[in-house]
């Protein structure tokens, strides 16, 4: 693994020695200068914190713990609540584990248990190259690209439904929706769950897999009954990444969901997300209007620490418990 | 290593400090006059090399607040400056803030719908009862009695209005308090940059606003003229105060600030919506430069002064081509005279 | 034992869906590249590389200032998060104790898990409001404070898998502490730490929120680091965004160019290290 293990080099200077050998060559020298970096991360996130915190002081004195269960949204009288924020971020984030989860296992499934290696490790690759493309690129594909289509695939569906359907479809269309985003951020987020379940899924023991199928269970069987349930912790920490980073996405929710500040009950209407409102309203707001988003954002930073917290401890559990590869 | 490294750190510093010798001015805010402040920074810049005026079209709202932050130098609003914000501006820099008109333009209801070209006639009540939420079809008898020839279809109303907080949506607002009762007491009783919409999709930005109604079938929203004819869009013709039905255009928004240019005050706050006379686009209005009263930097001041004086003498030509109207004599005479202000 | 037709069936179509979902996963970044290198690259021209925006409404515009721009904001951010991202991984990796590390480990945990919006809204209170001018060196500085956690974690994992034996063989040499850093682990472990910086920086080179209150925008040049600037994320959203078909083709160009760049970083990355790392990239 670590490629050029030879080169252990004596500690003799051939001619001048480079800036960052001469910059080392103190202990004392070096281990300060490290440390003030370590330092530094920590003045730098604890201010961040701390600037959250006053910055949505105006707003948490005013509103309190009433703000999280407000649905009000009203610049003009000054009343601010989260709720309908909230609930479009976590709709469109659920959604988009709907629909992100069954395809990321399957496919992760396939590359750890199916797909000969090195095919496995090339459309891994190419997979993980899916998480590097930018959120603006997903907003453009989602403007010009899904949200058409979405206009051409729904409306045949709904009417298939006649007078009745279901409240989650029921109301007029515009194509941009919690729909267009749950399907935009599920794009986005399964690339994580592929990656990070494939390697959970390779982390199980082949003695397990090789005892069920000396039972005679079939190679689905076998997966679906003993591997993945071996793995189910860390791939429901697999999970808890990705929706972890669907909640922070901005740029290509705020151009498919519509902006409307609004609880709705239908998957075909549009709504909010935390991550938008902030990015459309920032630059105008003032005063507690301003102070609100603030507060918005550190719910949503709130979020995400949970998230990614549970997210770290599931994995580890997960590959503390196999053998290693 | 280090020879590389230190010649590149010394060649960003000094690109760094390369900026000495232009004069470069932010300004952010309305999109309203948004193709109309490009073209004349533009060219401004073309006539004065040394001058760079960068203006962001964010919305009014954002540049009041930025320019009421003083993180830019001057802003762009259509929303008239209330006495709020003239005292929130004078508390945070210790001055005040000057408004200076520049064009008018007009505020139209632009409209996608298939098999109506560009005659559609819209009453107050129509507009009000579309934004309220009242009328959600198009074949609404209200509709369809300003309309007697249009087939007009039995799909739902998409209304769009902006998300942002826009002096456009001042300029709306203030028209719909003005004709409409129910809007006064269900929405807002004057206008506002922002308010809580009954109903409708939200765009950003008038580009934003006028991108969703060219997307959406069915669609009605309100942009500024401009928008929609460089768009090729369909925009409705108004019934004003008089009864006409006038089509937004140079003329009727030039009619429309006749009455208000001889006695408009002295700080140039006035609205021009829903004017008196038979000729008038009932929804135009004046949009304006919020300059600080004082520009501490010489050459800011020089060049901001420089551009005002130009703008309304030469500028004022250009504005026609892009269908904002040029502002009356009236108002230019008095604005040059309180450019001095600017100290 | 002989199995039930019943059973083979099931896995039969199950093992068919899942090769499908891995088709699907596939296909659609050769979709979204194809779609971009189409809509994009049609567009793309000597205007597009070299020119300034024209006024709204006029044709001919390019991007030129906001490739510019885009390159001297990630310029700022590597220059402020790779340093401190590294020099404390180095911390982590080769001197921290116990308690303290987990202190460490825990706020690059917190500062990772920050969303960009909210990077955004800190740098814009502490640099932008103090200031009071947007700049390049507030959106440097956002970018740069989302660096700073991915480069540490990344140098943390790479310097710890350097194994033990070469560390011990070069202090039985007689070097000293920090020499043994220096001249032979991050040596061993620099293809994964260059790898990392590399991933890194593709990472941020498509952030877009973060900039949208930091370094605004900009029609014209953005001379020094002083001056709001256009970048190439922000300006995609906006002609995105806007109803004129002449901006929407800038903006699928603008997208090419970006996501070809990011692209092509993460492969070179990638490359650079060997295959069997690959899944421990994380």
């Amino acid at each position: 693994m670590a490629s050029s293990a030879a080169t252990v080099t004596p500690a003799r200077p051939r001619g001048r020695a480079s800036l960052l050998q001469r910059a080392f060559s103190g202990d004392a020298l070096a281990r300060a200068l490290t440390f003030l970096a370590a330092a530094t991360l920590i003045v730098i996130t604890a201010l961040l914190v701390y600037e959250l915190w006053l910055g949505s002081g105006e707003s948490r004195a005013k509103f309190g713990f009433h703000f999280l269960a407000s649905s009000t949204w009203n610049p003009v009288t000054e009343d601010f609540g989260a709720l309908p924020f909230i609930f479009g971020t976590v709709v469109t984030s659920a959604l988009a584990l709907l629909i992100a989860v069954p395809f990321g296992v399957g496919a992760a499934i396939f590359l750890a248990e199916l797909a000969p290696p090195k095919l496995s490790d090339g459309m891994t690759f190419l997979i993980e190259l899916l998480a590097a493309v930018p959120s603006v690129i997903f907003g453009l594909i989602g403007i010009f690209v899904l949200v058409p289509a979405l206009l051409v695939i729904v409306p045949p569906i709904k009417d298939a439904f006649g007078d009745n359907p279901p409240f989650f479809l029921s109301g007029p269309f515009y194509g941009v929706s919690i729909l267009a985003a749950g399907v935009v951020l599920s794009i986005m987020i399964a690339p994580f769950i592929i990656s990070v379940s494939r390697e959970v899924l390779l982390a199980v023991p082949r003695d397990l897999r090789e005892a069920a199928l000396a039972l005679g269970a079939t190679r689905w069987e076998t997966t679906w009954q003993v591997v993945v349930p071996y793995a189910r912790r860390g791939i429901m920490g697999s999970v808890f990444l990705a929706l972890a980073r669907s909640l922070g996405e901005t740029m290509a929710v705020t151009m498919v969901v519509g902006n409307n500040p609004h609880i709705v009950r239908s998957l075909l209407a549009s709504g909010y997300s935390i991550a938008a409102i902030i990015a459309n309203e920032f630059a105008e707001a003032s005063g507690v209007h301003k102070s609100a988003l603030i507060e918005l954002g550190l719910v949503l930073f709130a979020l995400t620490i949970v998230l990614n917290g549970a997210a770290r401890l599931l994995i580890l559990a997960t590959a503390q418990k196999g053998a290693s590869r | 290593m280090m020879n590389r490294f230190t010649t590149a750190l010394v060649t960003l510093v000094g690109l760094a400090g390369a900026a000495s010798a232009q004069t470069l001015i932010n300004g952010a805010g309305a999109t309203f006059p948004e193709p109309m402040y490009s073209k004349w920074f533009s060219d401004f810049k073309k006539l004065h090399n040394n001058i760079q005026i960068n203006y962001t079209a964010n919305g009014s709202g954002a540049g009041i607040t930025a320019v009421t932050a003083g993180t830019v130098d001057f802003a762009g609003s259509d929303a008239i400056l209330t006495d709020a914000q003239l005292k929130a501006f004078k508390d945070k820099q210790g001055f005040g803030v000057l408004c200076f008109p520049t064009v008018m333009g007009a505020v139209v209801l632009t409209y996608n719908v298939a098999g109506v070209s560009g005659d559609l006639k819209l009453t107050p009540d129509a507009v009000a009862g579309i934004y309220l939420g009242k009328i959600t079809k198009w074949n609404d008898p209200a509709l369809g009695k300003a309309n007697p020839g249009v087939t007009l279809p039995g799909k739902d109303i998409v209304v769009v209005h902006r998300s942002d907080s826009s002096g456009t949506s001042f300029i709306f607002t203030d028209y719909l308090a003005k004709v409409s009762a129910d809007w006064r007491a269900k929405v807002s009783p004057t206008g506002a940059a922002a308010v809580q919409w009954p109903t409708g999709l939200g765009g950003s930005k008038n580009e934003g606003v006028a991108g969703l109604v060219k997307q959406q079938a069915n669609s009605i929203g309100y942009v500024e003229l401009s928008f929609a004819i460089q768009n090729k869009m369909n925009y409705a013709t108004i019934q004003n105060s008089a009864g006409a039905f006038v089509k937004p255009s140079l003329e009727s928004v030039t009619a429309a600030a006749a009455a208000s240019a001889k006695t408009i005050p002295d700080d140039f706050r006035v609205s021009i919506t829903n004017p008196p006379g038979k000729d008038s686009y009932p929804i135009s209005s004046f949009t304006w430069l919020l300059i600080p009263e004082q520009i501490k930097d010489a050459s800011k001041k020089t060049a901001l002064t420089d551009f005002l004086t130009w703008m309304l003498k030469d500028g004022q030509a250009l504005a026609a081509p892009l269908t904002y109207a040029p502002l009356p004599k009236a108002v230019v005479d008095k604005e040059v005279k309180a450019i001095a202000k600017i100290k | 034992m002989k199995l039930s037709f019943r059973r083979k069936a099931v896995n039969g179509v199950m093992l068919c869906l899942t090769g499908v979902c891995t088709v699907v996963a596939v296909g659609l970044l050769f979709f979204i590249l194809g779609y971009l290198l189409v809509q994009g690259g049609a567009s793309l021209s000597w205007n597009f590389f070299t020119k300034l925006p024209t006024p709204v409404g006029e044709m001919g515009g390019g991007m030129a200032n906001a490739l510019v721009g885009s390159a001297k904001v990630l310029l700022i951010a590597t220059c402020l998060g790779v340093p401190i991202g590294f020099l404390a991984g180095v911390y982590l990796a080769e001197y921290a104790g116990g308690a303290f590390a987990s202190v460490i480990r825990f706020i690059t945990d917190l500062l990772n898990g920050v969303p960009s919006i909210v990077v955004g809204i800190f740098a814009y209170t502490i640099i932008v409001a103090t200031t009071k001018q947007y700049s390049t060196l507030a959106g440097g500085c956002a970018l740069g404070v989302m660096m700073i956690p991915i480069a540490l974690r990344s140098t943390e994992e790479f310097l710890r898998s350097v194994p033990g034996s070469l560390r011990e063989g070069a202090m039985a040499l007689g070097a000293t502490k920090s020499r043994t850093i220096v001249s032979v682990v991050i040596p061993a472990a620099i293809r994964g730490l260059i790898s990392g910086m590399m991933l890194n920086l593709a990472r941020v080179a498509g952030e877009t929120a973060p900039l949208l209150f930091t370094a605004l925008d900009n029609r014209f040049w953005s001379p020094g680091l002083n001056q709001p600037t256009a970048t190439l994320p922000v300006v995609i959203y906006n002609y995105a965004t806007s109803p004129y078909p002449e901006l929407h083709q800038l903006a699928w160009a603008a997208g090419f160019v970006l996501l070809a760049m990011v692209l092509i970083i993460n492969i070179t990355a990638r490359s650079i290290v060997a295959s069997g790392f690959s899944h421990k990239t994380r």
